[in-house]
């Protein structure tokens, strides 16, 4: 009786703690799927509530009216954009919005309903040809001693200035508020636009802002990728006896000489350190990734692939130096893979379906690529964007919202993403948080493809 | 046409000179020149004798105003030897320069038939000629009898004016005739089993003209990623390449290049249009 017993309650405790193991393992699954995005960015924690009032008139010039307007919508925008805070609204904000330190009445803004932590404000006023502004960022939960930042800038007052005035002290509050990573209200997107006809070479700065073409080619330009330092542009071209690579310098505002390799010469991606170039070359007969001196020394030139098949879209690891991740379609459809600079160690990180383009974090912890993972004839799978942890080869998807999802690139504080998608029925050119929260159209008119984040 | 009428015109003068009817099928004429002087022998009734010679004096007047030709009425045949005929005929009588046509010919009571620029010939026969300008072919038939000739003109017109630009033109004509472009499946790039017979012919045609020099495209369909197709593009131009070189294409003729899905030949967003994009185009070059 007792040893039945005895069993019977052994089964319970057994089936009990298999339970348990069950939905302790069920729990884990439902969360870890979103939680492990963790980007070290600040990303995905606790978001600071932020205050940011209109920016108010200095003095009595006509000229301030629309100036403040640009100041306050790029600075709202570029705040909003950072993804580390929780803007109030503004139809919770007192309605006497301080101009100045003496004016700020700590209680109003600290309490419910704004219950900011901190309070950017601050006042604009033309004089002249110049504008100046000044602009503090308060911790108003600590009235004694409030002050976080207190920056004064003098430009000339155009509307141009202004934008770069306010990208500036945005830049400079998401340093002291985001864990010490620079802002990237200052950073440049490249993309492929195809507005003038053919596709060229454009670029634009990270809000949309100041689209202007680069490349004036009249064939077809692709891949725009934007060196380290920003002073150098290298994309492929149709040139009139083959696919490429051109180099374009920023400083000269022309292109100047790189060799000609022959073949198809597709995808150059820089090395962090702004020496090398590695790209795709059928110079060999076969397309595979080639690596060489970015300065163009052709005797450099070294093959680190030689598989039968495309071999594409290299990509630095930009933390390192040390890894390339690439595409390659040598077991048929394309998969991604890595592989050290020097072509040893060959891992393939996706399983399965039609995986391309991808693009390294800037912590050289994660990759984001294009996927189709149900890909092919009857099966019109989306193609979606995917973050993927390199070290457990964990991945997530970020887009859910239909088109066709493809060129993610990585902002340099690698908070967000600037990707290619067909959603709004053309391709154009969008960006999210690195966690897929807060995708945003930067585009609008004709065919904009292929963005490229700058470095810095 | 004309000929025939030519060749009859002559019989019909040769029966007026031999006085004779006797041979091939009477002509019409003659038939209704003996019809009009039976009439005018047989009318003895007196009242009816003015009217019917008004008639055939008008008939006659007629006649004689149209056909001056008409022969006589026929005296009795004068006796043997009968005199030898022929006749002579092209078909077709009017030919394009190098084309060749039939001479047919028949003669009678001959010994001895010869037609100039070709000699002696059998009393009948067919023989085909090809004359480099228009010629008249005379055909003489002697016998006891006597001579007789017969002619057939055969004209040899000149081609038509586009000689002069047709052979550089036809080249990228025939080009664009004979060389099939090669269609391959969704993301490959191996020549697929229906694809041999195509890519044999433009093989064969390329080394039946081995001055042609060619670029091929490499295209893919609008599905896939703008980098990748590009390669994947490369890899279709190479495949068609390679395959050419293997059957004996030179490959310093080839170039290749890649369109990826840059240049599609069709935009709709089906099947049947992805399949017309993934190929290798062949393009003449100049």
């Amino acid at each position: 009786m007792s040893v039945e017993r005895g069993w019977h309650s052994k089964l319970c405790l057994f089936r009990f703690l298999l339970l348990v193991l069950l939905v302790g393992l069920f729990l884990i699954g439902a969360t870890s799927a979103q939680d492990w995005i963790r980007t070290g960015t600040g990303l995905g924690v606790q978001k600071i509530r932020l205050a940011v009032p209109d920016f108010k008139a200095a003095n009595q010039d006509p000229k301030n009216a629309d100036l403040l307007k640009t100041f306050n919508e790029t600075l709202w925008n570029d705040l909003d954009n950072a993804g580390i805070f929780e803007l109030v609204s503004k139809s919770f904000m007192p309605t006497d919005a301080p101009g100045n330190p003496q004016d700020v009445k700590f209680d109003a803004w600290a309490s419910p309903p704004p219950n900011a932590s901190m309070l950017v404000f601050g006042n604009l006023g033309v004089t002249g040809n110049n504008v100046s502004v000044l602009g503090w960022l308060y911790d108003v939960k600590n009235p004694s001693s409030p002050q976080v930042l207190g920056k004064q800038y003098t430009d000339q007052a155009t509307a141009d200035a202004v934008r770069t005035i306010a990208h500036k002290f945005a830049d400079e509050i998401i340093f002291r508020l985001g864990g010490g990573i620079a802002g990237i209200a200052e950073s440049k997107v490249f993309f492929v636009s195809a507005r003038s006809g053919s596709k060229e070479i454009w670029g634009m700065d990270y809000d949309a802002a100041n689209q202007h073409q680069v490349t004036h080619q009249g064939t077809i330009s692709l891949s725009p990728r934007i060196s380290p330092d920003g002073s150098r542009l290298t994309f492929s071209s149709l040139t009139k006896t083959s696919w490429e690579i051109l180099m374009y310098s920023m400083d000269l505002n022309r292109l100047v000489s790189f060799p000609k390799f022959g073949g198809t010469n597709l995808s150059p991606a820089w090395s962090p350190d702004g020496s090398k170039l590695a790209f795709s070359s059928s110079r060999g007969g076969d397309s595979d990734i080639y690596v060489g001196d970015a300065s163009g020394a052709s005797r450099s030139l070294k093959q680190l692939t030689d598989s039968r098949g495309p071999d594409v879209s290299p990509v630095f690891n930009p933390k390192t130096g040390s890894q390339i991740a690439w595409v390659s379609g040598r077991t048929g459809l394309p998969q991604i893979y890595t592989m050290e600079a020097d072509g040893t160690d060959v891992q393939r990180l996706t399983d399965q379906g039609y995986a391309v383009s991808p693009a390294w974090s800037p912590n050289g912890q994660f990759l984001v690529f294009s996927w189709i993972r149900h890909y092919g004839p009857g099966a019109p799978g989306a193609q979606d964007i995917y973050i993927m942890d390199i070290a457990s080869k964990q991945w997530v998807q970020l887009t859910h919202d239909g088109g066709r999802n493809d060129f993610p690139s990585w902002s340099p504080d690698g908070r967000h993403i600037v990707f290619q998608s067909s959603r709004s029925g053309s391709e154009q050119i969008w960006t999210m948080l690195a966690d897929g929260t807060n995708q945003k159209q930067l585009t609008n008119g004709g065919s904009n493809t292929q963005p490229n984040w700058s470095w810095k | 046409m004309a000929l025939m009428l030519d060749v009859s015109y002559n019989e019909l003068r040769q029966r007026r000179e031999s006085n004779s009817v006797q041979h091939g099928h009477e002509p019409r004429v003659v038939k209704q020149g003996r019809a009009i002087t039976q009439g005018g022998e047989k009318v003895k009734h007196q009242k009816l004798k003015w009217v019917m010679l008004i008639f055939a004096l008008g008939a006659v007047i007629m006649l004689g105003a149209c056909k001056k030709k008409v022969a006589p009425p026929p005296p009795p045949p004068p006796p043997p030897p009968a005199a030898p005929t022929a006749t002579l005929s092209a078909n077709p009588d009017t030919v394009q320069k190098g084309q060749a046509t039939t001479l047919t010919w028949e003669t009678s009571n001959a010994t001895d038939v010869s037609i100039d620029a070709i000699g002696a010939v059998q009393a009948s026969g067919s023989q085909q000629v090809t004359p480099a300008d228009s010629t008249t072919y005379r055909l003489t038939a002697k016998g006891p009898g006597g001579t007789q000739s017969a002619t057939a003109r055969v004209t040899v017109s000149q081609p038509p004016p586009p000689p002069p630009p047709q052979p550089s033109l036809s080249e990228e004509q025939m080009f664009a005739q004979s060389v099939k472009d090669i269609y391959f499946d969704y993301d490959k790039y191996d020549i697929r089993a229906d694809q041999q017979a195509a890519l044999q012919g433009d093989a064969d045609f390329l080394k039946q003209h081995a001055t042609i020099r060619i670029v091929i495209e490499g295209h893919c369909d609008e599905r896939g990623s703008t980098e990748y197709n590009l390669a994947l593009g490369d890899n279709r131009g190479s495949a068609v390449r390679n395959a050419l070189v293997q059957s004996g294409v030179s490959t310093d003729r080839i170039k290749t290049i890649s369109y990826g899905k840059e240049k599609p030949f069709c935009s709709d967003h089906t099947e049947e249009c992805w399949q017309q994009n993934r190929r290798g185009h062949f393009v003449y070059q100049k």
